[in-house]
C-alpha cells in the first residue's frame, strides 16, 4: 500500500511539465506533417468555382515579366481579389501590375473595378547589405509581412522567386498549423534557374511549404522530383 | 526624304544594355579599339550603350573618317525601341533582355558579369548558347567573340506557353479549365 502511494508520488510537478511538453511537441508535429499530407493533396471538390482572393508575390525586371505571362492565361474572376505585393525598393513592379490590370479593365477579362490592390513590404536584405545589420531589418521585414498576412489571409499564393516570398508563405505556412487560414501554395521557379533551384525555391520545397512547385526546365525536374516541369513561362 | 530613309537602311546599329546594373567592365569592352574596328568590319554603323549605373563613360564619336559612330545613355524606362531598331544586341544576363531581345528575334550576345556574388546568371545565357539562340561571352572574350560569330548558325527562339502551368493550377483548385 505505502509502496504504490510512493509510486504515485513519484509524478513530479516538473515531470508532469516535461510530459506535457513532449506531449504538446508530439501534437504539433503530428499537425505539421498532416497540414504537409493534406497541402499535397487537391483541393476537395465541394469547395469549387468559390473564386480565391490571391496574393502575388513580385520580384525585379525578369521575375515579374514572368509572372505577368501566368497572370495572363489565368482565369482573373476565379483568382480574385488580387493582392499584389513587391519590395518597397521596387517601384517599377508594382506599376506594370497596375497597367496590367488596367488592361484586363479595358479588354472585359475583369468584371469589378477594385478586385486588384497593390502593396509594398519591407526587404529583409538589400543587394550588398552587411549580414549584421541585417538581422534587425529582417525581424522589421517578418513584422511587416505578419502585418500583410494578418490583413490579406490569401487563399492562394503565387510567387516565382524574390527572397521576399519566404516570409510570406512561412506565416502562411504558420497560419495553416494554426488553423487561422489555409492557402493553396504554389512556388514557379524562375527561368534563370537551369541547374540549381534558387535558394528560395530550395527552402521551400525541402521544407514541403509549397503545395506545388514549377520549374522551367527539365533538368532541375530531374534532380527534384516532387516538383513539375510543364514548359516555360518566358 | 528618300535621303532620310536611304540613311536609316544603311544604319546598323549594336545596341549595348546593362539594364539596371552597374556593368563597366562590359562597358569597357566594348568601348575597346580592337571591339569596335571589329564590328565596324562587319558592317555595323552605330554603336549605342546604354550604360546604366556603371561610372565608366564611353567615347562618344560622330562616326566620321570610316569608323563606328559611339553613343551612350544611362536609363531609358523602355529598352523595347532601342531594341527593335537594333541590328545586333549585346546584353548584360539578366533574364528580362534575354528574353525580349529573342522574343524580337534580334541576333544576341550576352555578356556575364562575373563580378556578381551569386552568379547563377551565366546558367540561363549558357543553356541558351548550347541551344544556339544566343552567343555567350565575358567581357574579357567578348572580342574573339565578335570575331567569330557566324549570325547564320542561330536557331530562333520559340516563346514558352504559360497555359500549361495554369492548367495545373486550374485543377489543384478545382476550377473548371477553359
Amino acid at each position: 500500500m505505502e509502496n504504490s502511494n510512493n509510486h504515485c508520488l513519484s509524478i513530479t510537478p516538473s515531470s508532469l511539465v516535461l510530459l506535457s511538453i513532449i506531449g504538446f511537441i508530439t501534437l504539433i508535429l503530428i499537425r505539421v506533417l498532416y497540414i504537409i499530407h493534406r497541402s499535397s493533396q487537391p483541393r476537395s471538390a465541394s469547395s469549387q468555382q468559390k473564386p480565391l482572393s490571391t496574393l502575388i508575390v513580385l520580384g525585379s525586371g525578369g521575375h515579374t515579366a514572368e509572372m505577368i505571362n501566368l497572370l495572363n492565361v489565368l482565369q482573373k474572376n476565379s483568382f480574385t481579389p488580387r493582392y499584389y505585393i513587391a519590395a518597397a525598393t521596387d517601384n517599377m513592379s508594382l506599376q506594370k501590375a497596375q497597367v496590367l490590370e488596367s488592361s484586363w479593365l479595358s479588354e472585359g477579362g475583369v468584371e469589378e473595378v477594385g478586385s486588384a490592390k497593390f502593396m509594398q513590404i519591407y526587404r529583409s536584405r538589400e543587394v550588398g547589405q552587411s549580414y549584421i545589420t541585417s538581422v534587425g531589418t529582417t525581424l522589421i521585414a517578418l513584422a511587416h509581412a505578419l502585418w500583410l498576412m494578418i490583413k490579406i489571409r490569401p487563399h492562394v499564393i503565387l510567387c516565382n522567386g524574390p527572397g521576399t516570398c519566404i516570409p510570406l508563405c512561412a506565416i502562411a505556412f504558420i497560419f495553416k498549423i494554426l488553423g487561422i487560414r489555409w492557402s493553396y501554395i504554389f512556388y514557379v521557379e524562375s527561368i534563370a534557374r537551369v541547374r540549381r533551384l534558387s535558394l528560395s525555391a530550395l527552402l521551400l520545397y525541402k521544407l514541403r511549404m509549397a503545395d506545388q512547385l514549377f520549374v522551367q526546365w527539365p533538368q532541375l525536374k530531374s534532380k527534384y522530383h516532387r516538383a513539375h516541369y510543364v514548359g516555360r513561362l518566358m | 526624304m528618300a535621303e532620310a530613309d536611304e540613311d536609316l537602311k544603311s544604319r546598323r546599329t549594336v545596341f549595348v544594355t546593362v539594364g539596371t546594373t552597374c556593368f563597366d567592365s562590359l562597358v569597357r569592352a566594348v568601348d575597346t579599339q580592337e571591339v569596335k574596328e571589329e564590328l565596324f568590319k562587319k558592317g555595323y554603323t552605330h554603336l549605342l550603350i546604354q550604360m546604366g549605373r556603371g561610372s565608366y563613360i564611353p567615347a562618344k564619336s560622330t562616326g566620321e573618317n570610316g569608323s563606328l559612330e559611339v553613343d551612350c545613355f544611362t536609363f531609358s524606362s523602355s529598352i523595347t525601341d532601342y531594341l527593335r531598331s537594333a541590328s545586333l544586341v549585346i546584353s548584360h544576363a539578366g533574364s528580362g533582355s534575354i528574353f525580349e531581345t529573342l522574343r524580337l528575334q534580334k541576333p544576341l550576345i550576352v555578356v556575364v558579369n562575373e563580378d556578381l556574388m551569386d552568379n547563377h546568371q551565366s546558367e540561363l545565357a549558357e543553356e541558351l548558347a548550347e541551344r544556339k539562340h544566343l552567343f555567350c561571352a565575358r567581357p574579357q572574350t567578348l572580342y574573339q567573340t565578335i570575331a567569330d560569330m557566324d549570325l547564320g548558325s542561330l536557331i530562333p527562339y520559340q516563346p514558352g506557353d504559360a497555359a500549361p502551368v495554369a492548367k495545373l493550377l486550374n485543377s489543384f483548385l478545382g476550377f473548371p479549365d477553359d
